[in-house]
């Protein structure tokens, strides 16, 4: 018999996850490309500006497969136009110079490579936080360090009845019952009625104070407090993510410091001249009346753009000298977009403590670098 | 889809397959197979279901697959070239697209049979494909996947640049090579010995005496060669076995789409012009007539930005039909045209011509101002019409299908500098490269021959030659 000239068939496919698999290879190396890019992507202004209160989405070029290629925007495409098409008609623009190849019109040519993929704001965290963590944390006073929780450890006859044990209050009615010689479920007592009772157990934990001071005087433009604000917001929601027991105050100061919320923190402006050894006046002050040493870790980090009231300086170094000593760190960030000289950093270069780190960025991308010197897991100077 | 229905579809592919033969086509036997859309994805991803993994085929998927849980497209089948024929039917179709679906898949199956650029296509890809997905399985788990991902990440870079002629180029140094050592054992000097009175003719055919006499210097390629693939395949030093292999597997698997490539309008044309003549001739339900008329109308909608090959290869296959049933006095008198033989022709135009040749050949001004086609450009940062006029369209048009769409390059130099480095021209047309793409994918060709490798282009009308060394970029202008 010859061969049919067809055949139809419908065969299980739910083993063949080539297609999956592939993709998600895909997706690993888009995570690998998003972890290289740190650096760029968290300094990214609508991630910032969102103040984290909803989620962000990010778009991420997913990766192109090079080739040799002729250039798509130099070169001349055929079109088809619905019977009237006249030279000169614009069939589109493009919004902005290579960036997107669909919706401008460069046609679905070019586009095919440039689709986006794109990653949730926690996904972005979860890479960076990775890669942080609170140094010098030490064990503090039990007091304070403790928080308690409890825990169901224990069946008794008495109890609340919200706490009853349902399964044990049957399997004891059985029981009874059976004794009695009629195996079922019937007439609960109260002597057959078992609740489960807890105890208390104290869980150790750190207690650590962040002390966040920010130099909002004059000189810092909408390029240095944005840099400042992004440490902040990063760390901010880093150390919220990652410890249970942190608390975060806001110094803002020019000439003279104050306790801000954090509202006010992230948004207000302020101006006038600086005057940096305020800042950590406040900070002392409040850790002396409100925050023991005993029991917290203390971390202060203050972010200027280095240019102090030049009679300030020592006076900055003396007390962040008073401040090592009540802290687990004490860390610096500058923001010295044009590799100026500053006085208060030339100042600070002397500062030998092993718990004092400074970090100084010059551009955007720096953020990161300054997260990773201040929390980062291995040390970076 | 349940047993009674695939009864159904069965009882429709009996006619359709009835239809299409009379009407001519020939096909190879058809093997239909129900999927579920995943599955379909999957096969259009990677252009065959054996194909070995790689992650942007698994980009490709994710992208396909995405567009169709979103609504924005739908791939209702997929063929594939091979004897007997496969091809896929979403699951899920209605009866009345699968009849279409049939009729398109019996025709692109009669292309695939005829046309002559598939001439040397192997029709038991499926199986190779397979053989050779489980090669380079057995090499990952041997070499380690990262290590063999990179390798294939480098290949895949140059994939195109291979030489689909149907008479292979290689064999042809070796035959002037064999004519030049004849000639001068034969006379022992270096004149030839005169057999026939003619002998002095063939003569000229072959390599000239100077060339022979003047020791040139030994030329590596003897002529540029644009077989990239097979050039670093044979002759890198760098390549390890399994290196070499892989190449020649992406090379195979290359070799077997570029026909497809090079004659997607064609082929595409070709089928929606008997899908549609097929459907015509069967008896369909009211409800059917619309759906199908619906479903056409949506296979071969024109768009602004990029040609429809379904709608353009159709329109030209017509518009051919039409002119050689009812040709004019002038092509009776000078062609010796009949009438009526418009069926014949285009039968015989889907057998000898490629996109384009097929373009260059029938696209002509009327048929040019009916489908309202211009080539539009950049210009700032808007896209405008920049030319209407019907013979710069076609030839634009044609361009772009040059080649396969790809640029051309050639080894020009497999020795260069005397150090084994590697010299790639790109025979510039007037469209520049992307330089962006240029630089990142020196490195590939870098890595595959372990030497220095330099690409000269054209930049803003001025030759430039771009190398990469394995550690830097370069440029500098010739």
């Amino acid at each position: 018999m010859s061969e049919p000239l067809f055949i139809v068939s419908k065969d299980d496919w739910s083993l063949h996850r080539k297609g999956y698999q592939d993709q998600s290879r895909h997706q690993e190396k888009v995570r690998e490309a998003v972890k290289q890019n740190l650096p760029d992507l968290i300094s990214e202004e609508n991630i910032i500006m969102s103040s984290g209160k909803h989620i962000v989405k990010i778009p991420i070029r997913s990766l192109d497969e090079y080739r040799f290629r002729y250039n798509f925007q130099k070169s001349k495409h055929v079109g088809q136009g619905d019977g009237d098409s006249q030279v000169g008609d614009v069939l589109g623009t493009d919004a902005e110079e290579g960036a997107k190849g669909q919706d401008g019109g460069a046609g679905d040519q070019a586009g095919v490579d440039y689709y986006e993929t794109e990653i949730s704001l926690e996904e972005l965290e979860s890479m960076l936080f990775e890669e942080l963590e609170l140094p010098n944390l030490q064990e503090k006073d039990k007091q304070q360090m403790e928080s308690k929780d409890i825990r169901f450890n224990d069946i008794r006859k008495k109890g609340i009845m919200s706490n009853i044990d349902k399964k044990r209050t049957i399997l004891e009615n059985l029981k009874r019952n059976a004794r009695d010689g009629h195996p079922e479920i019937e007439g609960i007592t109260p002597d057959d009625l078992r609740f489960k009772t807890w105890e208390e157990i104290v869980l150790p934990h750190s207690n650590a104070l962040i002390i966040a001071m920010m130099d909002t005087s004059g000189s810092m433009g909408a390029f240095e407090k944005y840099i400042a604000r992004s440490f902040f917001f990063w760390m901010t929601r880093f150390l919220r993510k990652k410890y249970d027991q942190v608390e975060i105050l806001f110094i803002a100061h020019h000439t003279e410091a104050k306790e801000v919320t954090e509202e006010e923190f992230f948004h207000k402006g302020e101006s006038g001249g600086t005057i940096c050894s305020s800042a950590y006046q406040k900070a002392l002050e409040i850790i002396d009346h409100r925050y023991p040493p005993n029991n917290y870790n203390i971390y202060p980090f203050h972010f200027s753009d280095g240019d102090n009231l030049t009679s300030d300086n020592e006076r900055c170094v003396r007390l962040i000298d008073q401040l090592l000593q009540r802290c687990n760190m004490f860390g610096y960030g500058e923001v010295n977009q044009y590799n100026r000289t500053s006085t208060l950093m030339s100042a600070y270069r002397h500062i030998t403590h092993p718990q004092f780190y400074h970090s100084i960025i010059h551009e955007k991308k720096e953020v990161y670098k300054a997260l990773k010197s201040f929390f980062g897991k291995e040390k970076v100077g | 889809m349940s047993r009674d229905e695939i009864k159904e579809l069965e009882c429709s592919i009996d006619e359709i397959k009835e239809i299409a033969s009379g009407f001519g086509l020939d096909f190879y036997p058809m093997r239909f197979e129900i999927c579920p859309a995943d599955i379909i994805y999957t096969f259009g991803a990677y252009g065959m279901p054996t194909r070995f993994s790689h992650w942007s085929f698994g980009k490709a998927f994710h992208r396909m697959k995405t567009q169709y849980d979103l609504g924005l497209s739908k791939i209702y089948e997929l063929v594939i070239n091979s004897d007997p024929c496969y091809a896929f039917l979403l699951d899920g179709n209605s009866l009345i697209q699968n009849k279409l679906i049939v009729a398109h898949v019996l025709a692109h199956n009669d292309f695939f049979k005829n046309n002559a650029r598939f001439m040397n296509t192997n029709r038991n890809m499926v199986e190779s494909m397979a053989a050779s997905a489980e090669r380079i399985r057995e090499y990952e788990m041997k070499y380690g996947r990262l290590e063999v991902e990179r390798f294939i990440d480098a290949a895949l870079a140059i994939q195109e640049h291979i030489d689909p002629s149907l008479v292979k180029t290689f064999t042809r140094h070796l035959d002037d090579l064999e004519v030049e050592q004849n000639t001068r054992q034969g006379t022992g000097k270096n004149t030839p010995m005169r057999v026939t009175d003619y002998d002095d003719l063939w003569v000229l055919d072959k390599p000239a005496e100077k060339a022979i006499n003047e020791p040139e210097r030994h030329r590596f390629p003897p002529e540029p060669q644009k077989d990239l693939m097979w050039f670093i395949q044979e002759h890198s030093r760098k390549l390890k076995d399994w290196q070499r292999d892989i190449m020649t597997v992406l090379r195979d698997e290359m070799l077997y789409f570029w026909p497809q490539m090079e004659t997607k309008i064609m082929n595409e044309g070709w089928a929606s012009y008997w899908h549609i003549r097929i459907l015509r001739e069967m008896d369909l339900t009211p409800e059917e007539t619309i759906e199908f008329a619906k479903l056409n109308a949506s296979v071969v909608q024109p768009s602004q930005y990029s040609l429809n090959p379904y709608y353009l290869g159709l329109k030209i296959y017509e518009d051919i039909e039409k002119r050689w049933d009812n040709p004019t006095e002038e092509e009776m008198t000078r062609f010796h045209r009949k009438p009526g033989e418009g069926r014949a022709k285009i039968f015989e135009v889907r057998e000898f011509e490629l996109d384009t040749s097929f373009l260059r050949n029938y696209l002509n001004k009327q048929l040019m101002e009916e489908l309202d086609l211009y080539v539009f450009q950049k210009q700032g940062a808007e896209w405008k019409i920049t030319d209407k006029s019907w013979e710069n369209v076609r030839d634009e048009l044609v361009y772009s299908r040059v080649n396969g769409g790809f640029p051309y390059l050639l080894v020009e130099d497999g020795d260069y500098l005397h150090n084994g480095e590697l010299y790639i021209r790109h025979a510039y047309e007037g469209v520049e490269l992307d330089l962006k793409y240029l630089e990142r994918s020196l490195p590939y060709v870098q890595q595959l021959w372990g030497k220095t490798v330099h690409l000269e282009t054209v930049i803003e009308g001025k030759p430039v030659v771009f190398a990469f060394d394995g550690k830097q970029h370069s440029r500098k202008f010739l």
